[in-house]
Order: structure tokens, then C-alpha cells, then sequence
């Protein structure tokens, strides 16, 4: 029989769609013919609506709450007040960094936005009503949203409930608005390097607050079962089991009967990490109606009252020897946490991990305080698309090594090159502490700056200043390079903890009989795309085709115990799980193998889809062959079944990094900026699927793009939210987006069982320097240091006009 | 973000509409787009408790050009606007500002009544409508009456439309000469920061109409008729067109919001201005 063809290797191994296979996107399917399932989408019979009543103003004694014409709505079946939830002992919560957080007003307001009483109601129009008709009494207090002031001794203090508490969750407070002192690195060393250094760049460098954003705001649907007892609360988690935890601890619902599911989840970017009062209330409210509760927020809720991010002034000295030789760094940073500190940090770093900030470069000695202070502002400071403060750290050390770079009259390429940490130095030890796994950073700059070709862009922009210079044109031209080092992957359980919940992650693989697989994660996707690339993964290490394999999050009762998916980390930990939990199967499938064949184990090997024994391989027995003989065969020694579960307790965190270019032309008279080219380069390690890598760097990027130019998250003096709605918070369209170059370098992780790093977060971590690196280089030559971000129209103008360029 | 209750009328005549408005008085409220009613709605900004649609009365819909003379029906969409060839090619400027409105979703509901009647200083339409000298016709309960653009607006969200009136057509002579409408903005779908539009003839070397207007830059939208009166029967030059810009910037007012402040906003009207003026004049 000629015409059957044996596949040859190759052609069996393309036919899993395993690892490196640019696959499409399994979610794709159901997402683009508006089939998704997201928490909006769940109606149960009998279910009611709630909402909060929200604080109009930023700090305020709460004198009265009057619910008694809300109640008598039709309509309105309910309205908790503070008093209501304390009995239960949940007007307060614990938050994930330790702090506690009201759940509705005890008699005090702290932010615009905040949440007072909680109304429930047969549908969204009764319940809007039911809000707009309880009466608040507030007596207005004065208000700090200047992070700088809220320790000055006068201050108003804030958090009463802890104003005498000396002791914080992370050490010493010094003031009642004070949080935490967290320091990193040597101190007196660095002050030493510093004072006797040649050259020492000295700058503040504030990162603007904002907002992760999700187009899908936060919402649940909690229901208590009265007769089995059990509570389901489905909910925008982008972490279900920890919040099934933690809402045993603070309910006493024991933790088997309740039960967490995350259905689809429209983006999360940190936002859907922690635990909200809406939550809590539904919760309560279900239990208190027995009927099924909804709530969802709005998209100024979302703004208000979810968490933000960032809002961290660094303030930094760079040392270098006049050649421009690093030899020290030093960082103090005030962070404004708004009021209540429920940043979602690993327990021990409650500035997460911001002692990453020497970045990509070989700094022999460095410090880093960071101070926590409270301010009338909403709650949060989350990892926007980012591993826990490393966009902070990232910028703070790429702004830095801009400013040393301009004070030693050095081309910060070049100063870049000359510092950073050399291949053959990995894995290295950074000052502050963290072992970086891999890299080869002099190769990945190498090429972008060859791919960009960068002395070009020197020349076209030297012709432009002079253009300018001679009256012939009003705009500049910036180029603004970035080198980033992320930490990712949280993490090892000796030092990352959520809670006390150890930050590993875990998969479990069954084996159908007739050879497909399912297998579950304790990570849940938000558009990352997981049921694609760990089917990849798996492909590759059973030999199963990735297209025969269901992937399953996000549901407690089903899934193993996982900590989810944020800050990079569901690759690095759940993804090296999945890696690990497909080998256990696949030496089972050996000894399986063995039997079938009659040989002995070791006279086999692994290849692609099969066993084959070793020397003749045309005995074989494939998986699908394996795997049926696992449910029919008693042999001796080996249990029916081909299933396995691995969790997975990374030895380290990942290191992904790349290099970025970004070049734009200002129009100095309108600070409008025109983005001409994005380059990006990315090694992270081993690459799963590159179609899916490309998709996540245009997306981070163009968050990256909007923090950086446009997006924030404003105050008044007043402590009034002045963006809270997409009109003023800036999200780019397909019009503003400009079109990005992407580009690799593959440096496989050493202790991760594939060798991949992640990459989700890269693009937001290190485009956000590039693009803020573009606008301040325009303006270099007139001697720009520092303005900070976001460089809309009108900061940018101000930049122009500080510096006489509209005379 | 759910509006308060309110009952919803569909009349399918003026008449009945404008009846409908005079029975319930400033509690009624027509709704034409939503586009900007809807929002404020929403945020219970204001009230409404009787909301008398337009879209089913065909009367006051669509675009009529005899000679030099265009009507435009209020309930016309931008979108509308902007496809319309006829319109087009004898008031360009028409399609050339529209397209700048928000984006292409709110411009497939969003009318021309609704934009000009709205009173909203951030609005296009209205300055526009100054540029163009256009006449706006009224009908209440005591008749129908012209009102002229130029005359129309009061302050923000305030103008001369009795409670009981409805906007049914706008109408203006085809504008001749050289034209621009110039908008800084931060985003697609955003407002003006400053925006300026232009029309202006030149004839043997000499300006021999002009006019000029800004959107956004005051609480209401500027016809700039101290600049207009230092540019006609001049020869256009350097010198002529600084003070132009200037008389226009002394005429702005605007106020600070997350666009920028004051003084920033005031130097990016003299760049909107000067684009306009200098497109404008290219076209002549
Ligand atoms: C995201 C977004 C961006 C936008 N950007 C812009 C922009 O850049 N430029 C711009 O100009 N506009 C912009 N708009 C507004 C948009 O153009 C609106 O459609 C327009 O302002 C109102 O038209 P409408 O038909 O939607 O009116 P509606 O919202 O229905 O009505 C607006 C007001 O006018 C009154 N009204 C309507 N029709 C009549 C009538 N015939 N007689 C009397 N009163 C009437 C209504 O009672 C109401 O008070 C934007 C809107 C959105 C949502």
C-alpha cells in the first residue's frame, strides 16, 4: 500500500500545534460572534439588583444615613448601611496588604466615590431610584490629596480608626497618615558612593496616577443557597480562589461551601485582583433576601472607586564616573495609597517590587525607601498590566539613566550599553537583592538599535532641531529608547505570599480514552489567551494535539488551587505546572508503553506523539494508543487512569526584558505629538506562541501610549475626581494607535521547565519609558530634565512655553 | 448611571409635538439623537419627566438646496451631512466640520437640531451656524419665528428658544470663497480643545467678505466681528492676519477643564485661527 504515507516526524509534530505555532485563538470563536459568557450575562431566577450610594465629597463625617424614603419605593427590598453589615462584623475588611477597609461608611467618608449603602432592588430602575432617595448627611472635613502634606503636623488625620496605632502592618508608622517605611539595599554604603562620586544626577520623578481600565467594569452575582447551604458567587476574579478564602475567613462560611467562578473576564489589568465592597454586599444581601443579588458597576464607579494605579513620586541620585560608569543608585519614593492601603502586593513587599529599579544595569551598590502615606483618594494601587510596582521601577531607572546621561553629555545609548549587566553575569545578583535568571541584553540592544537604525534617526533629528532653530519649522523631534528588566511570575512560596497563600500555582491533566485531554488551572485568563498556549504547552509534552485538549479556569469547585493570573505569573507558575503535571502523565505513559511493548521502560523513548523503542522505531505505541490502554488494560504495577496534578513552586521569578524605540515629532505651539515609529523587542524566553506574543505587545503598548500621553486619573484641591468619565480618561481608539514593529530575542529561562518568562506585561512595563523618554528628548537640547507625565497637549505646551520656545 | 423615570411620546407631526411641549412646559423635554441628552440623563443631571421624541416627524427631516439657498431639516443627521454630494459641492464646509465631530456611531444619530439647539458651547454646529449666518426656524405655541444664529445663544445651555419651541430647519445662503474649519482635539470622539472656522472671499488683492468664528473658547459660540471688520476690503498680509488672530483671541473666553487652562487654551485658538485663515485663503 504505497499511496498510505507514514507522517514523518516533522509532520507529526506540526500536527499538535504545540509549542512555537503561531495558533489561533480558541476564544476567538465565541468572543467575536458575541458569545461570551461575562458576569453581566448571568441571570438567575428570582435575582435582584444592588447599588451603592456613593460619596459625593472626599472626606466628610457621616452624621446620618436615612434610608426610610429608599425603603418605601416599590421595588426596593433592602438598604444596608454600615450598621447593618457591623453585627456580622463586616462594615470593615481586611485588605490584601494587611490594612482593613470599610465596606460602607462608618461614619466617616474618605474618598469621592466611596461607598455608603448598599441598595437592592427588583431591577437597575428601582434600585437607581432607591439610591438617588437615601439621604446622606455628611459634615465636610478638610481634605488632603497632596501626598507631601499629609504628614506635615497640622494634618487632618484621616484614618481615625488607627490614628493612635504606632505599629503598621509593615513596621514603624511615624504619623496617622503615615503607612509604612519599606527600605531595600545599603544605605550609608550608597550615601558614601554618592557623596564621593564624580557625577551624580539628582531628579524627582513622578508616575502619574491612572487606572487599569478594563472595559468590562467589576460586578458578581452572589447566591446563597439556603437549603444546602452553600454560597456561589460568580464574580470578575481575576484570582477565585484566594477571594474563596478570604471570604471564608471574614464570613465563616466554611471554605467547601463556597464556591467562586470566574466566567469570561473582559480585561482585568490588576483592577479585578482585590476584594470590593460591592462583593461584600451582594454577599450579605443574598443571604439576607435568600435570593440570588447582581452588581455591577458603571464606568465612573469603575474610575472612582476601583482600584487605581501607580501615584509614585520617586525621587533619585545616579551616580557614574565621568566616563559613565555606574557606580551607585539611590531611591526615596512617596507612594500615595488613597485611603485605606489595598495595594495587592506579595504580603512581604508592600511596595512590591519596586527594589527592581536598577533595572537592566550592573549597579554595584543602591538603596531604596519607600514611604506609604494615606490621602483622600480611592483605594488601590494595583499592578497595572505590570508585576507589583516594576512600571514604577522601570520608569524611575529609565527617566534616571536620561538624566545622568544628559549631565555626563553622553548619547544614553551608549550609556545604556556600557552599564548593563553582561550575559556571562547571569544569573546575576542585583544590588537590592533579586537574582536575575537569564539575559542577553547587549545582543537585544544591538539589534534595535540596528533595526531603527539609530544613527539615522541622530541625523534626522539633528536636521529638524535646526529647522526649527532657524524659524523654518515649529517642530521638534524626540527618540526615546527604553531598556526594561521585569520580575515576574510570583512566586516562590519562601518569600511570595498573598495572605499566607503561597504563590504557586497548579494544573490537572485527565486523559480520555480515546486520547483527548482536558485540563484545569488554578489561573484564570482575561484575554491572555490561556486556553490557547497551555493547550500548546501540553501538546508539546503529551503529544496530543493542542486542538484535542480543553482548558478549564476559573471555577473553584472544579479547578486546582491556584493563586490567578496578574503580574505575569500564569505562565512562569501555572505554566510551569502544566509542563509538570503533562510529564507525570507522560511517565506513566511509559511504563504504559512499556507493558504494551514488552520492554523494559528504559528501552524506550520519547518522540513527539509516541513511545518508540529505542533502536526500532517502528514499534511504537502512541498516546492515543497509551491512553486507551490505560482505561482497559489491568497491568500489573499501574493504576487504571491517565490522569496527573502538579503544583508547581517556582525556585525564582522570571526576567523578561527587551528594548524599545520610540520616535515622535512635537508641535511645540499646540503639544500635539505625532508618533512615527514604535519598535519593540522582546525576549521572553521561550516563545508558545508568537502570533499571541505580538497580540499582547500591541495591546500592552497602547496602554503604555495612553498612561504615558494622555491617561490619568486627576484630583482637585477638593479631592473631586476630575476623570471619571471616557470623555477625559484617555483610552486610544484605533485612530490614535499608532503602528507598531515588534521584534525578539530568545533567552530561555534556565529553571523554568520550558523556558518561558511571560510577556503580557512587558509592553506596558517598558513602552510607558519609551514613549515619555520620546517627548523629554525633543526637548533636550533647550535643557529639559524632568515634566512629568501624562504628556498631553497642554503639559507638553507648558514644557515649550517653560522653556521660551513660543516667543 | 440609569436615567429617573420618565414618559415617552412619538408624535409624527410638528403640531402634536409642539402641543405635547406647551401641556407639560419645562417639565418636556424633545429628544432628537440622544447624544447628548441621554448622557446627562444618565447622570441625572437633569430631570425630565415627559421626553417627546422627533425621529417620527418626516417634516423636519432632510436637505433642500433651490438656487443658493440650503434648509437643512433639524432631525438631519450628521452623518447625513456629511454624505449629502449635493450639499457638498455648494457648501463643503458643512461636510469638513461635521466630519470632525465625535465619531462615526454618534454622528449616525447625532442631528443638526440637536447640535445646535443644545446650547452646548463645546459644540461644532453652533459655530458653524455663526460662520455661515445661518437662520434658525422656530415653532411654538405662539407660531413659527426665525431667530438668527448670531443672535441665538445666551450663555451655556441657555438661548432664545422659548420652553414650548421647537428647532425645525436651519437655513443659510451658500457661503462663496475660501473656507477652513480648524479643531484641536485630544482624541477621536473629544471635543474642542479650540476650534476655529473661516470663510472668506479675496478680490483684486483684497479681502471682500470674511467670516470668522470659534467653537468652545466662550460660553457661547463666537462670531468674531471685530476681526471680520479689521480684514474686509484689507489686502491680506502678514500683518493684517496677526491682527485678525489677535481681535479673534481678545473675543475668546474660555475656561480651564482637563484640556489645559486658560492661557494655554487662548494660544492654541491664535494656532486654530491661523490654520483656518491660512487653509481658507489657499482655497480662494
Ligand atoms: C462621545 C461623544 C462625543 C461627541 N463629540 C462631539 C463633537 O466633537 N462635536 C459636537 O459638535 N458634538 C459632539 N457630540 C455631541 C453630538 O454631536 C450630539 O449628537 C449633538 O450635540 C446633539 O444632537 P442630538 O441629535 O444627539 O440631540 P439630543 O441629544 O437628542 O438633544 C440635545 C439637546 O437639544 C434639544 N433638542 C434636540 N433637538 C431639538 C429641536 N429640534 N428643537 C429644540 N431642541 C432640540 C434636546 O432637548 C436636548 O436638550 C458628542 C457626543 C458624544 C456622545
Amino acid at each position: 500500500m504505497d499511496d498510505v504515507k507514514t507522517p514523518s516526524r516533522e509532520e507529526r509534530k506540526s500536527a499538535l500545534s504545540g509549542l512555537g505555532t503561531s495558533r489561533k485563538r480558541v476564544e476567538d470563536a465565541r468572543f467575536t460572534q458575541g458569545k461570551g459568557n461575562y458576569v453581566d450575562d448571568i441571570k438567575l431566577k428570582g435575582m435582584l439588583f444592588g447599588d451603592f450610594v456613593r460619596s459625593p465629597v472626599a472626606h466628610a463625617r457621616v452624621k446620618n444615613v436615612d434610608t426610610s424614603a429608599a425603603l418605601a419605593l416599590p421595588g426596593v427590598h433592602a438598604v444596608l448601611t454600615a450598621a447593618d453589615l457591623e453585627p456580622l462584623g463586616l462594615h470593615w475588611m481586611p485588605t490584601l496588604a494587611g490594612d482593613k477597609q470599610m465596606v460602607l461608611a462608618d461614619g466617616k467618608v474618605l474618598f469621592q466615590g466611596q461607598e455608603v449603602a448598599f441598595v437592592v432592588g427588583d431591577d437597575r430602575y428601582a434600585v437607581a431610584d432607591g439610591v438617588s432617595l437615601v439621604e446622606v448627611e455628611y459634615e465636610e472635613l478638610p481634605v488632603v490629596t497632596d501626598p507631601f502634606k499629609a504628614e506635615l503636623k497640622d494634618a487632618p488625620i484621616l484614618r481615625e480608626d488607627i490614628a493612635d496605632q504606632k505599629e503598621g502592618a509593615h513596621g514603624a508608622r511615624r504619623h496617622p497618615n503615615h503607612i509604612f517605611t519599606w527600605e531595600a539595599g545599603e544605605k550609608e554604603e550608597t550615601n558614601k558612593v554618592l557623596e564621593e562620586a564624580e557625577v551624580v544626577a539628582d531628579e524627582m520623578v513622578y508616575y502619574h496616577r491612572t487606572h487599569p481600565c478594563p472595559l468590562e467594569t467589576c460586578g458578581c452575582v452572589a447566591s446563597m443557597d439556603k437549603v444546602n447551604g452553600k454560597l456561589t458567587v460568580w464574580g470578575t476574579f481575576q484570582a477565585p480562589h484566594a477571594v474563596r478564602t478570604v471570604a471564608s475567613l471574614i464570613s465563616s462560611i466554611p471554605e467547601h461551601n463556597i464556591r467562586i467562578i470566574s466566567p469570561d473576564i473582559g480585561g482585568g489589568f490588576g483592577n479585578k485582583v482585590g476584594v470590593y465592597p460591592g462583593y461584600v454586599c451582594s454577599i450579605v444581601a443574598s443571604i439576607v433576601t435568600g435570593v440570588p443579588i447582581k452588581w455591577v458597576e458603571d464606568r465612573m464607579d469603575n474610575l472612582m472607586a476601583t482600584a487605581f494605579a501607580r501615584d509614585y513620586w520617586m525621587h533619585g541620585k545616579i551616580s557614574a564616573t565621568k566616563e559613565g560608569k555606574i557606580t551607585g543608585l539611590w531611591c526615596h519614593t512617596t507612594a500615595d495609597h488613597g485611603a485605606f492601603d489595598a495595594c495587592a502586593d506579595p504580603t512581604k513587599f508592600p511596595a512590591g517590587f519596586m527594589n527592581i529599579c536598577t533595572g537592566s544595569y550592573d549597579i554595584p551598590v543602591a538603596y531604596l525607601a519607600v514611604d506609604g502615606v494615606y490621602t483622600n483618594k480611592a483605594p488601590g494601587g494595583v499592578a497595572y498590566r505590570c508585576s507589583f510596582r516594576v512600571t514604577e521601577a522601570s520608569y524611575f531607572i529609565e527617566r534616571m539613566i536620561e538624566v545622568l546621561a544628559q549631565k555626563l553629555g553622553m548619547d544614553s545609548a551608549e550609556l545604556r550599553s556600557k552599564n548593563f549587566i553582561k550575559k556571562e553575569q547571569f544569573p546575576y545578583t542585583s544590588a537590592l537583592g533579586w537574582e536575575y535568571d537569564s539575559g542577553d541584553y547587549h545582543q537585544a540592544w544591538e539589534k534595535a538599535m540596528t533595526s531603527v537604525n539609530y544613527k539615522q534617526l541622530r541625523e534626522d533629528q539633528a536636521k529638524q532641531l535646526q529647522l526649527f532653530k532657524d524659524g523654518k519649522s515649529r517642530k521638534l523631534m524626540g527618540i526615546g529608547l527604553s531598556h526594561f528588566t521585569e520580575i515576574v511570575g510570583a512566586g516562590p512560596v519562601k518569600n511570595c505570599d498573598i495572605l499566607g497563600l503561597g504563590m504557586f500555582d497548579a494544573c490537572e491533566i485527565r486523559i480520555h480514552p480515546t486520547g483527548s485531554a482536558i485540563a484545569r488551572l488554578g489561573t484564570i485568563s482575561q484575554g491572555q489567551g490561556h486556553a490557547t498556549t497551555f493547550a500548546q504547552i501540553l501538546a508539546s509534552e503529551i503529544g496530543i494535539p493542542a486542538s484535542d485538549i480543553t482548558l478549564e479556569e476559573g471555577d473553584t469547585d472544579t479547578a486546582p488551587y491556584g493563586l490567578g493570573t496578574y503580574g505575569s505569573r500564569s505562565t512562569p507558575v501555572a505554566g510551569a505546572a502544566t509542563a509538570m503535571a503533562g510529564r507525570k502523565i507522560r511517565a506513566k505513559a511509559q511504563m504504559i508503553a512499556a507493558y504494551l511493548l514488552e520492554v523494559h521502560d528504559d528501552d524506550l523513548e520519547w518522540d513527539v506523539d509516541r513511545f518508540s523503542v529505542k533502536g526500532a522505531p517502528e514499534k511504537f505505541k502512541t498516546m492515543k494508543e497509551i491512553a486507551f490502554a490505560s482505561y482497559n488494560q489491568a497491568i500489573p504495577g499501574v493504576e487504571p487512569g491517565l490522569e496527573a496534578v502538579s503544583y508547581y513552586d517556582p525556585p525564582n521569578m522570571t526576567y523578561p526584558n527587551g528594548a524599545y524605540v520610540v520616535v515622535m515629532e512635537i508641535d511645540v505651539d499646540t503639544g500635539v505629538s505625532d508618533i512615527k515609529q514604535v519598535y519593540a523587542l522582546d525576549d521572553c524566553g521561550t516563545r508558545i506562541n508568537p502570533m499571541i506574543i505580538e497580540g499582547q505587545v500591541h495591546g500592552g503598548l497602547t496602554e503604555a501610549l495612553a498612561i504615558s500621553m494622555g491617561q490619568e486619573i486627576a484630583y482637585d484641591e477638593q479631592g473631586n475626581v476630575m476623570t471619571g468619565t471616557l470623555m477625559d480618561f484617555f483610552i486610544p481608539t484605533a485612530w490614535e494607535t499608532p503602528n507598531y514593529e515588534t521584534d525578539y530575542t530568545e533567552t530561555p529561562s534556565p529553571h523554568h521547565p520550558i523556558g518561558a518568562k511571560g510577556v503580557g506585561e512587558s509592553p506596558n512595563v517598558g513602552g510607558v519609558s519609551a514613549f515619555s523618554n520620546a517627548v523629554h528628548d525633543a526637548f533636550k537640547p533647550f535643557g529639559l530634565t524632568q515634566a512629568h507625565m501624562p504628556h498631553d497637549h497642554w503639559r507638553v505646551w507648558k514644557i515649550a512655553k517653560d522653556l521660551g520656545l513660543h516667543s | 448611571m440609569i436615567p429617573s423615570a420618565f414618559t415617552f411620546y412619538k408624535p409624527d407631526n410638528i403640531d402634536k409635538a409642539v402641543s405635547l411641549m406647551a401641556d407639560f412646559g419645562d417639565e418636556a423635554r424633545v429628544i432628537a439623537g440622544g447624544h447628548s441628552l441621554i448622557p446627562v440623563m444618565k447622570q441625572r443631571l437633569t430631570d425630565i419627566k415627559h421626553l417627546i421624541d422627533l425621529s417620527g416627524i418626516n417634516e423636519i427631516k432632510g436637505i433642500e438646496i433651490t438656487d443658493n439657498q440650503i434648509s437643512i431639516g433639524a432631525m438631519t443627521t450628521q452623518v447625513e451631512l456629511i454624505n449629502n454630494e449635493e450639499l457638498f459641492k455648494i457648501a463643503p464646509i458643512i461636510r469638513e466640520a461635521s466630519l470632525q465631530i465625535a465619531d462615526p456611531q454618534v454622528r449616525n444619530l447625532g442631528t443638526i437640531g440637536g447640535n445646535v439647539a443644545n446650547g452646548d458651547p463645546a459644540n461644532d454646529m453652533p459655530g458653524l451656524m455663526q460662520l455661515l449666518d445661518a437662520t434658525y426656524k422656530l415653532s411654538g405655541s405662539n407660531g413659527v419665528r426665525d431667530v438668527k444664529a448670531r443672535e441665538f445663544y445666551e450663555g451655556a445651555y441657555f438661548t432664545v428658544r422659548e420652553d414650548d419651541e421647537i428647532l425645525i430647519s436651519i437655513s443659510f445662503e451658500a457661503p462663496s470663497g475660501g473656507y477652513a474649519y480648524e479643531k484641536q482635539k485630544r482624541k477621536i470622539g473629544d471635543y474642542a480643545t479650540a476650534a476655529a472656522g473661516v470663510i472668506l472671499k479675496v478680490e483684486n488683492n483684497m479681502c471682500s467678505s470674511a467670516s470668522i468664528a470659534l467653537t468652545n473658547l466662550s460660553d457661547t459660540p463666537v462670531y468674531c466681528n471685530k476681526a471680520v471688520d479689521i480684514i474686509l476690503g484689507k489686502e491680506i498680509d502678514n500683518n493684517i492676519l496677526t491682527q485678525v488672530i489677535e481681535a479673534c483671541v481678545e473675543q475668546s473666553d474660555p475656561v480651564a477643564d482637563q484640556r489645559g487652562p486658560v492661557e494655554f487654551k487662548r494660544y492654541v485658538a491664535g494656532i486654530v485661527i491661523k490654520k483656518a485663515l491660512t487653509r481658507a485663503i489657499e482655497r480662494t
